[in-house]
């Protein structure tokens, strides 16, 4: 349960494009058509499968506070998680550079259509924000860090699928001047952010609470409530207006 | 500017329009939009980028010749990946709240497209002054779009500036609110800042016929 929670979570409710805005740069640069897509697509899949688990295991064995206590009691205090950084975009650059070697030398056909896309992939913002919102939100076993990654990177397949489509039919539109190419494809890109937001409703619809994990929903989260205060504020001022008439 | 050459100071004010990293070369919007709900995080940001990328062009100018071409992207992940360390550790000691707020997208410098796009495109062809410039430069034109994105969701979605209620308060109706003025909620949230980029775009570009792109 908790497995295919998290699966749907990360494709829809926190979806790296819609949500953090992670590998737009990717997203913007290589959606012009639908085969392109699908090829940065499905490397970003792989590459996120591969990661972020990879880096799960780094944070739980070498980088957290005590996580060195398995080589013996006197390094239990170590804290290195400030290195995470340097560790985590050394491991993907590393990997996407094994991944690229093993693709070459076993599937030349795979090779051919990923090829291009795999050094670009090694500065997606979105692999290094895969592990490190793997982090920030502390997931607890390897089989979730597998299933994030690999969710995260579906969600970020179907986004530039879809932007994709809309931008090869798009040629045919009578689009004003100045917003051509870059332009419409960020008000498009807002709007199918605002249709995935509806998708926020989808596992905070029982008794719990909505659970609140980033800084950026805390925020929102905030606002609400105080816009709720002033709704609330205000009825009551308008019934105190009343009974006073 | 006396001190820069004509050709210095193009370096400089190029990126702040018609160069713009945002808007014309499509670079580092990962991190623009989704800090950009109010106005003090957008200029944190844009100050960590100004330090990260003007650095991080000089060295890398430095070790141009250096550097194997082959295993350059390593080389050059590892050197912004220290130098967005150093921000990250001064502010988490120095603004630790704000640290909070940033999350990951600190972090997130290191794949920063704008400062990938910069030292391929520029720091490793030239030498350290030209490209302490052009850093500082482009670093600036990305710092502009995100202080203006960050000034309208911040004032139109919360009234407040800095967290200073400029247009009154909301809750016991004085200024703007008197009158019956509401803030727009929806300002603050993501979609919106891709809508106010696209529409920064719209602006640049009807200004300036030069930019508009083929469909």
């Amino acid at each position: 349960m908790e497995h295919v929670e998290l699966f749907f979570k990360s494709v829809f409710v926190d979806n790296m494009v819609f949500a953090y805005f992670l590998g737009m740069c990717s997203y913007l640069a290589v959606s012009k058509k639908v085969s392109t897509a699908v090829g940065l697509g499905a490397a970003v899949i792989f590459v996120l499968t591969v990661t972020v688990p990879l880096n799960w295991l780094l944070d739980q064995y070498i980088l957290q506070e005590g996580a060195l206590s398995w080589l013996g009691a006197e390094y239990a205090e170590y804290d290195l998680s400030f290195l995470s950084f340097i560790l985590f975009i050394a491991t993907i650059a590393t990997m996407v550079q094994l991944v690229e070697i093993v693709v070459e030398r076993f599937s030349p056909a795979l090779y051919n259509s990923l090829g291009i896309f795999l050094p670009l992939i090694a500065v997606n913002c979105a692999i290094l924000g895969g592990s490190l919102f793997m982090q920030s939100r502390e997931i607890e076993s390897f089989s979730l860090a597998l299933n994030y990654g690999f969710s995260s990177g579906i969600g970020w397949f179907l986004a530039i699928l879809a932007i994709a489509a809309i931008r090869e039919k798009i040629r045919y539109s009578n689009v004003p001047a100045p917003l051509r190419g870059l332009g419409i494809t960020f008000i498009i890109t807002g709007l199918m952010a605002i249709g995935f937001m509806s998708f926020g409703g989808m596992l905070t619809g029982g008794d719990d609470a909505p659970e609140v994990s980033e800084a950026g929903t805390a925020q929102i989260e905030n606002t609400s409530e105080e816009s709720a205060k002033e709704l609330a504020q205000n009825e009551t001022s308008e019934v105190s207006e009343i009974t006073a008439q | 500017m006396g001190l820069l050459s004509k050709k210095d100071s193009k370096l400089i004010l190029d990126p702040l329009a018609d160069n713009n990293p945002i808007t014309i070369q499509v670079l580092g919007i990962c991190s623009a939009l989704a800090i950009t709900a109010q106005l003090k995080p957008s200029i944190v940001m844009a100050i960590s980028v100004i330090f990260v990328l003007g650095v991080g062009n000089v060295v890398i100018s430095l070790l141009r010749n250096v550097i194997p071409s082959k295993i350059r992207i390593i080389v050059q992940l590892i050197v912004v990946a220290t130098l967005v360390i150093m921000v990250d550790q001064v502010l988490k000691a120095y603004a630790y709240e704000l640290s909070k707020e940033l999350s990951v997208f600190i972090g997130l410098i290191i794949t920063n497209c704008i400062i990938m796009g910069r030292f391929e495109a520029f720091a490793l062809g030239n030498g350290p002054w030209k490209s302490f410039l052009d850093g500082i430069g482009n670093a600036l034109g990305y710092g502009v779009i995100l202080i203006i994105v960050g000034f309208f969701r911040e004032l139109l979605g919360s009234g407040t500036l800095f967290g200073i209620k400029v247009l009154g308060d909301s809750v016991e109706k004085t200024g703007l609110y008197a009158i019956g003025y509401e803030n727009n909620g929806f300002m603050v949230l993501p979609p919106m800042a891709l809508i106010v980029v696209g529409i920064i775009i719209w602006v640049q570009r009807s200004k300036n016929k030069a930019l508009i792109e083929e469909n």
